[in-house]
């Protein structure tokens, strides 16, 4: 059956040690059985967790994997990243897709056999077009492939029985350095922490002047010694492995092949700030990896790395539990993940207070994304002085880029900080590039004359993704679909990023359809710098970047399309009168507009 | 020498009149004011097509292909286009169909609506063709000045006119009290 | 009185503020008007409408969660931040289904009130027509969600105030709506009444009273006779409870 086979591929039936009893799981397994959630069922699950219904009811509409109404039995997702999505060739496959199934995106086809719609990055962006198929990810989709899996729906086959090739994927380090080079045995950091004073532990990460990998850059050491010094009887550590920045792959790389050093640097957090518990926040599309963190899980209980009683030392105690989200960007955010911990709605908190003080149930809580924890591993390892040593003066060590797009050799790419953006065009065999975006939609759009600038926190700061974009590459589409990412990401808390996200979503749908004048150009930049500074969170902060990049470095890619016009309607008139037409079966002159 | 007369053009698309009433509430005033300007097409005129005009006064919103051509004829012949009104500004009332789609209001109403006999939908070519919305008319062409109200008080429409009338710029309404009901 | 602990200055003028005070509650003690609509003094700050943003030390904050600091220079009436609150009403306006004419609440609309404060002659923007479910199941009580500017009032009111937690805020992005705490999600099977919080802390048409049309006429209503800025300064939770029964 189906059903019991997508529990299988996403390890759901492993026994769920470390998972922890979270509104979102119980409401995922809910979705398995029925294919959506009912009302009476949220009901009920309200009752269970002593939950306001309108809790539930506002949980299941957030978040992008749990529906109210029936999905199908084969639920397909493509990917709409630039790319891992189903542009990123040169075909339109989610629009092949539907053809073969005879179905629209966004909706369940009548003999509920199959449903299609379309979410936003699934992290398999060095694996050309992914979609998840029941949450499973398939990748390196072509035109072949979707049809062959349009039979096999058809034959309704099991998604056991599918070629096991889709379903492989690959960790495409390419470049490792400082910390992928490193052998870290199991325990070994820990061992040297629990040998010294917790203090001297967070002495030795502030001296290697490590901060945060996940873009903002806060000092790591700081902010562990904060957590530690603020007022209260519980700390949490939390590692945010919820990486939805389009482009964006390394933590699934790492989680795959560093989970021991993470749940290390976890552990060493946990030490230094006396914290007793642990969450990893994996985001839903990594599901699949569920699995093989529980059992390294497992692995370092049964060690004695884990548990009451680490290593031997009597009052030291951590435990770990996996939370999985359910599709949104927006949980990426610190605070917005906490609220999701907390089973609510990702939406971000107002900062302050800030986690390290009021964070998970209100207790100070450290924050840290998958990389940072492995950097601290490494420098409790091997000394801070090494790695300090590594990269620029205000970014030490290493970054680890997820390289992809347009260039011959996609993957993980680690390089010591203050690389130069043509270094790495160099190593991955891009040749004839137009652009890179770096740090994701969020992050800078950067044409070839600054190349020569370097990643770091002084100068380009990225949490990792670095999309490439090649000549033939047409920018505004891309500027198109980042739009479109953010108004559906947008968590709709506060008016400037909800109203304006849709709003530049429409107004460079209108300049890429060809029906904008300068004046709607002149209209984005003051929608995207009013987007940008009124916004509450670094969401709408950031959310217009790209297209005033775009405008800054691409003028001509945009001035091409305008209508040389003072001024053009707001909408297309002609298609405006569409239905009326079809209602009336007029086709006369009268019954068009130009 | 008698200054030249400023033209006026009005109308109403999809809109009640209710504005053009208002208009005429400057009662004593309309004597003064028709010494000054001189109307176009306007339902005061009965002239069928807008001609050059220095002011166009447009009240409704933009809910069919008749609408856009009147609209885009009076902004082609009028140097400055002021939207009166609710509806012109933001499509209005008329424009609470915009909450159902096109097909569900036509079939409803030719269709499947209580006491509807001989059930079809009207497709004469003499018939305007309905948009999918009901739009305000800033979506259709540039608007110089707005003057808010169901409908604006006469007194607004003195306030704006007669700064025109002498050739300045209109005080910013927003300087001025006014509503949106 | 309270001694102040402190001395912020808003538009140069000195403004005295107690531990734990926001810009807000300092700036209404002070009889200095701050835009806002999602916020109503004696309930927790939310921060979403973002029209209460102003410069605190030259960074943009939102004065209603932002706690006021011994010193401060805050901007609040300039050009620049009036213009971003016209902005921010327009698209308060275009997201819902916002039709004074035809709207009961007309007269007496915050947001409508908000607009004629900042010299909003239109929407600006193209309008959003969204379809939002219309709840008339309570016998005194409509609910029309369309007009809802998710402002999280009633939300609060009902939680903080009424103890009773009958809305709450589901959805994301422009898409977001307000849910009522029943299991049939109608209002009719709640417990709200005509004298709680929530029923009458809606600055917009969306939770409105049945069978009360026109009681009031048209140009009689609050913010035909008064100005927003002058109506904000007398608002506050616990004055709000002695007289529920507008």
């Amino acid at each position: 059956m189906l059903s019991q086979h997508s529990e299988l591929k996403t390890g759901n039936n492993a026994d769920a040690d470390f998972i922890a009893d979270h509104l979102l799981h119980r409401l995922y397994r809910l979705q398995q059985q029925h294919r959506h959630i009912p009302p009476q069922l949220m009901v009920e699950v309200a009752r269970e967790f002593g939950l306001p219904v309108s809790q539930v009811v506002a949980v299941v509409n957030f978040y992008s994997f749990l529906y109210q109404q029936p999905v199908g039995r084969y639920h397909l997702l493509f990917s709409n990243c630039t790319s891992c999505g189903y542009q990123a060739g040169e075909v339109n496959l989610l629009a092949l897709l539907c053809r073969q199934l005879n179905i629209a995106s966004g909706q369940t086809r009548a003999d509920g056999v199959v449903s299609v719609d379309e979410t936003s990055c699934i992290g398999m962006c060095d694996h050309g077009p992914s979609m998840l198929v029941n949450g499973v990810p398939i990748v390196n989709l072509d035109e072949g492939r979707i049809k062959q899996l349009c039979n096999l729906i058809a034959a309704e086959q099991s998604l056991d029985d599918w070629p096991a090739d889709w379903f492989r994927i690959n960790n495409h380090i390419r470049k490792p350095d400082l910390l992928l080079n490193a052998p870290l045995e199991c325990g070994d950091s820990l061992k040297k922490a629990l040998a010294g004073d917790a203090l001297l532990m967070l002495e030795s990460i502030m001296q290697s002047g490590l901060r945060g990998r996940g873009g903002a850059g806060f000092a790591t050491g700081k902010k562990w010694l904060f957590c530690r010094e603020a007022e209260s009887d519980t700390r949490y550590v939390v590692c945010n492995a919820d990486e939805g920045e389009p482009g964006t792959f390394k933590d699934r790389v790492l989680l795959q092949c560093h989970a021991d050093a993470l749940f290390e640097g976890m552990t060493l957090c946990a030490y230094g700030i006396g914290a007793k518990k642990g969450f990893l926040y994996l985001r839903g599309e990594y599901r699949y990896l569920l699995g093989h963190l529980q059992a390294v899980l497992r692995r370092r209980y049964d060690s004695g790395l884990l548990g009451a009683s680490i290593l031997g030392q009597a009052g030291f105690s951590f435990d770990i539990e996996i939370v999985i989200g359910a599709g949104a960007y927006i949980c990426g955010e610190e605070s917005a993940l906490i609220e999701s911990l907390e089973g609510k709605p990702g939406i971000p908190r107002i900062r302050p207070p800030f986690p390290v003080t009021h964070g998970y149930l209100g207790r100070p809580t450290v924050v840290n994304n998958v990389e940072t924890f492995i950097a601290a591993t490494h420098i409790v390892q091997y000394g801070s002085a090494g790695f300090s040593a590594v990269g620029t003066e205000k970014s030490s060590g290493s970054k680890l880029l997820s390289v992809s797009g347009d260039c011959r050799t996609p993957g993980i790419y680690e390089y010591p900080y203050g690389v130069s953006i043509q270094q790495v065009l160099d190593d991955c065999g891009a040749t004839q590039v137009q652009a890179v975006q770096i740090g994701g939609p969020a992050g800078s759009l950067l044409a070839k004359k600054d190349f020569n600038r370097q990643i770091s926190f002084e100068d380009v700061s990225t949490g990792g993704s670095f999309l490439i974009f090649g000549e033939n590459r047409d920018l505004l589409s891309i500027n198109r679909n980042f739009a479109r990412f953010f108004a559906h990401e947008s968590c709709g808390f506060c008016t400037p990023c909800r109203v304006g996200t849709r709003l530049l979503e429409n107004s460079i749908g209108k300049i890429a359809d060809g029906r904008a004048t300068w004046r709607d150009v002149d209209e984005i930049k003051q929608l995207s710098g009013f987007v940008r500074h009124y916004s509450h969170c670094g969401l709408g902060h950031t959310a217009a970047n790209h297209i005033l990049d775009s405008l800054r470095h691409f003028p001509g890619d945009i001035q091409n399309l305008l209508v040389q016009q003072a001024f053009t309607p707001a909408f297309d008139l002609d298609a405006a009168l569409e239905t009326a037409r079809q209602m009336t079966q007029r086709d006369d002159a009268d019954a068009h507009l130009e | 020498m008698t200054e030249r007369k400023i033209k006026i053009a009005t109308t109403s698309l999809a809109g009640c009149f209710g504005c053009h009433m208002s208009f005429l509430d400057i009662d004593e005033q309309l004597v003064q004011l028709n010494e000054r300007i001189e109307f176009n097409r306007s339902p005061l005129t009965d002239i069928k097509h807008c001609g050059p005009s220095d002011i166009g006064l447009i009240e409704g919103g933009v809910c069919n292909a008749d609408n856009v051509r009147v609209l885009r004829e009076f902004r082609a012949n009028c140097k400055i286009l002021i939207a009166v009104g609710a509806c012109a500004i933001t499509g209005g009332v008329p424009a609470m169909r915009n909450y159902f789609d096109l097909r569900e209001c036509l079939e409803e109403v030719y269709l499947h609506g209580a006491g509807v006999t001989n059930p079809q939908i009207p497709g004469d070519v003499e018939l305007p063709l309905l948009l999918d919305k009901v739009y305000p008319i800033q979506e259709v062409v540039p608007v110089d000045y707005f003057l808010p109200g169901c409908p604006p008080p006469a007194d607004a429409f003195l306030a704006i006119l007669l700064p025109l009338l002498n050739g300045a710029v209109p005080p910013q309404m927003a300087d001025c009290r006014f509503y949106y009901d | 009185m309270t001694e102040t602990t402190g001395t912020i200055f808003i538009d140069g003028k000195a403004v005295g503020f107690m531990q734990g005070q926001t810009i807000m509650d300092a700036a209404l003690s002070a009889q200095v008007y701050i835009p806002h609509l999602c916020h109503y003094p004696g309930l927790t700050p939310s921060g979403n409408c973002r029209l209460c943003v102003v410069e605190a030390d030259g960074r943009r904050a939102a004065a209603c969660t932002t706690a006021a600091k011994a010193g401060q220079q805050i901007s609040n009436n300039t050009a620049e931040l009036n213009a971003a609150r016209k902005v921010i009403t327009q698209m308060l306006f275009v997201e819902g289904n916002h039709i004074c004419p035809s709207c009961e609440k007309s007269g007496n609309c915050k947001l409508q009130a908000m607009g004629y404060h900042l010299g909003m002659l239109e929407e600006h923007y193209p309008q959003f027509n969204p379809r939002r479910v219309l709840d008339a199941s309570h016998p005194d009580i409509l609910l029309d969600r369309g007009r809802c500017i998710l402002c999280g009032l009633c939300v609060r009111a009902s939680h903080e105030v009424d103890k009773k937690n009958v809305f709450a805020i589901a959805g994301r992005g422009a898409d977001a709506y307000l849910i009522v705490n029943t299991v049939s999600g109608k209002l009719g099977d709640s417990n709200l009444d005509v004298t709680d919080l929530a029923a009458n802390i809606c600055p917009v048409g969306a939770i409105m009273f049945k069978e009360r049309g026109y009681v009031t006429p048209i140009g009689e209503r609050i913010y035909d006779r008064q100005h927003i800025s002058d109506v904000a300064m007398h608002e506050h939770v616990t004055e709000q409870k002695g007289d529920k029964k507008r």
